[in-house]
């Protein structure tokens, strides 16, 4: 509407002719020195008070913001002013989600580096008071219960995404499945617990804490992730390869076992890993199932199991004396997770890479 | 069992196929299927099962002494209140870094970064419980007293101003935050998913890339953006350590946002008493675990459906 062409004058539409398509333009590197300007602007105007990296960063977003709708709108006109401030407002929002993942990420490597030491990683809490002690019962039972989690939920979510792909397409049961699963993906993690717990109160007592409740609460949060990423992966298998095997004479099993599980293998490893990193943080079903202990426990189904997640919570919320030697202990706790989580990803990551699937796609 | 319909040549070539192996495979296939009906079956049946006690039991024997609704009332509200604050922040953000790593990123950053946004997701809740209290209630402190001191008259901000910033607001924060990254991994598959020809199109019109996402890509994806919104809000209705450790509690029914007297969660609730509870108080936590199953099961069903109907894979 303000396009140039009709609001110029006589003498500005001569000099459009020998260029047409010409229009004014804000230089390439505008939106950086708009963003210096900004920051130089936001210190200024807070540097008199007190200066806070918070305030500083929020006032030069809404300069950057002003400048640019500003420049823009009086140099380009409207439609392009919008263009940038949307850009603009885009990128703010990914800054805004960067925030918490450095911060978290830096306060927990902070605040857990102090206890980031051998005692931790070989001692038990056992007739620990006080400092010292360590989280070896914790990480022994992180591990064990996510094990365990995931025998349980890998062969029925591997064999439900075969029923559903190779067997049961377009049956009412593999529609009802797939539909229920999605629902399943939501069921909040604390639900899945107490359902666990309840289930335990009927068959041997109440009150019953055993690792292997919290390892079936767990897997039922585990399984609705293991067959969505295991059914995309066996979808993606080309049916070429099927149809080659059954032309061969191959029954549909070792078709299904040697062929179609045998190409899809890397994604499937991809999307356990994943699955497990994600249950590997739960807190709040393994708080209502399994407790804390002291000492270690290997054995899922005699008795309480202290995990990472729920020795981090207990440290952190029921401190005892000196209360910094609890606090320290949660978040080195909280900081072996984190690393736990992320290593898992990684290795997520590089299964994909690495055994990426060979059929030529 | 596969019941083969004739125009699928894929079950035509198996029909042959009857072999003991075959029939033993499919056969635990299915079982497998089955299992997973029967666990979620098991779920509602434990709960209904396990909370029977809690609504036959007299009004005056519940916690609070006015029977179950009204113990439940104010964690069915603080939950929602939560849920809805984190979906407020985090839905608008979320879009945003959606269209900037779909649209705006340069291409060669955009895979990169997108994965950033996920490891948000790889955080365990607990992490976030307590660095909502360490470090975001901290900074929220100044800013509730400001919004007391000047937007005191609206009522979400009438004060006083809590001192340690562990209020309903800031828990609603952290679980924006927690939610962020799987809305925006649903809008920004919807986005990538238009048309490259509508976008196309609407660029050689002469659109800037604003007008382009205006016309093409936003209308293709927004019952895709509302699908992911309503799983963000699953999500933030049943989360429960970050809201637990967060939020100073004192089960009142307020829409003050930043004061010391907050609703609390049923989530929150549970964790947060399961452990120490015995007899009847059990019953009633799992009650109150029953109520919050048939709201997220609601809101994750509604929002599937609507994933369903628009053809997304969410």
């Amino acid at each position: 509407m303000t396009d140039l062409t009709r609001t110029a004058t006589t003498d500005d539409l001569a000099a459009q002719i020998d260029k047409p398509l010409s229009q004014r333009k804000l230089p390439r590197y505008f939106p950086w020195v708009s963003i210096l300007v900004a920051v130089a602007l936001a210190l200024a105007l807070t540097l008199p008070g007190e200066t806070k990296l918070g305030s500083v960063v929020a006032l030069a977003a809404i300069a950057h913001l002003l400048i640019t709708g500003i420049a823009s709108g009086t140099v380009e006109g409207s439609r392009k002013a919008k263009d940038r401030i949307v850009t603009a407002l885009v990128t703010i929002a990914f800054g805004i989600a960067m925030i918490p993942l450095v911060s978290v990420v830096f306060t927990v490597v902070n605040n857990g580096r102090h206890r980031f030491d051998a005692e931790f990683f070989t001692w038990t809490m056992f007739r620990v008071v006080g400092e010292g002690g360590g989280a070896l019962h914790a990480i022994w039972g992180t591990i064990i219960v996510t094990l365990v989690a995931a025998l349980i939920s890998v062969p029925i979510g591997l064999l439900t995404a075969v029923y559903l792909v190779e067997y049961g397409t377009r049956s009412r049961l593999a529609k009802a499945i797939t539909f229920l699963v999605d629902v399943m993906t939501g069921i909040p993690s604390i639900v899945a617990g107490l359902a666990v717990a309840a289930f335990f109160t009927l068959i041997v007592g109440p009150g019953t804490k055993l690792g292997i409740m919290g390892s079936i609460a767990l897997a039922i949060l585990m399984i609705p992730t293991v067959v969505r990423s295991t059914e995309e992966m066996l979808k993606l298998v080309p049916n070429d390869l099927r149809e080659a095997a059954y032309a061969l004479g191959v029954p549909k099993w070792r078709t299904i076992i040697k062929v179609v599980l045998r190409t899809s293998v890397s994604g499937i490893a991809t999307g356990i890993t994943l699955a497990i990193a994600r249950v590997a943080g739960e807190t709040a079903p393994l708080l209502v199932t399994l407790g804390i202990t002291t000492g270690s426990n290997f054995n899922p189904f005699d008795g309480r199991m202290a995990t990472l997640p729920v020795f981090a919570y207990y440290e952190y919320t029921r401190p005892g004396i000196p209360a910094e030697a609890y606090t320290e202990r949660a978040w080195t706790a909280v900081l072996v997770l984190i690393m736990l989580v992320m290593l898992l990803n990684l290795v997520a990551r590089l299964i994909s890479r690495v055994f990426a699937p060979k059929t030529g796609r | 069992m596969s019941s083969p319909t004739p125009t699928d040549d894929r079950v035509e070539l198996e029909r042959g196929a009857k072999r003991p192996g075959d029939k033993i495979f499919s056969g635990t296939a299915t079982g497998a299927g089955v299992v997973i009906l029967l666990v979620l079956a098991g779920v509602a049946a434990f709960l209904v099962g396990q909370s029977v006690p809690a609504f036959t039991a007299d009004a005056g024997e519940i916690d609070g002494g006015d029977g179950l609704v009204a113990y439940i009332w104010p964690f069915m509200f603080g939950t929602i209140l939560a849920a809805l604050i984190a979906l407020l922040v985090a839905t608008p953000i979320s879009v945003g870094i959606a269209l900037f790593i779909s649209h705006f990123a340069p291409r060669r950053l955009a895979a990169g970064l997108g994965y950033l946004v996920d490891l948000l997701a790889a955080v365990p809740s607990i992490v976030y419980g307590i660095w909502g209290i360490v470090v975001l209630a901290r900074w929220m402190g100044p800013v509730y007293v400001w919004l007391a001191d000047n937007l005191g008259f609206i009522p979400f901000f009438a004060g006083p101003a809590s001192i340690t910033g562990r209020t309903i607001l800031t828990a609603g924060l952290v679980l924006a935050v927690m939610i962020l990254p799987i809305i925006t991994a649903i809008s920004r598959d919807v986005f990538l998913q238009t048309p490259r020809l509508h976008e196309e199109a609407a660029l050689a019109l002469g659109a800037t890339r604003w007008e382009m996402i205006k016309y093409s890509v936003i209308p293709y994806g927004r019952s895709g953006v509302v699908s992911a919104a309503m799983l963000g809000l699953g999500r933030a209705l049943g989360e429960t350590m970050a809201v637990a450790l967060v939020l100073s509690v004192s089960n009142v029914v307020t829409f003050n946002l930043i004061s010391n007297a907050n609703p609390s969660t049923i989530a929150a609730n549970i964790a947060l008493n399961f452990p120490e509870s015995s007899g009847l108080d059990v019953n009633v936590l799992i009650a109150s675990g029953l109520a919050l199953f048939v709201i997220t099961f609601a809101v994750n069903f509604a929002a599937r459906w609507v994933v369903a109907r628009s053809g997304v894979k969410a």
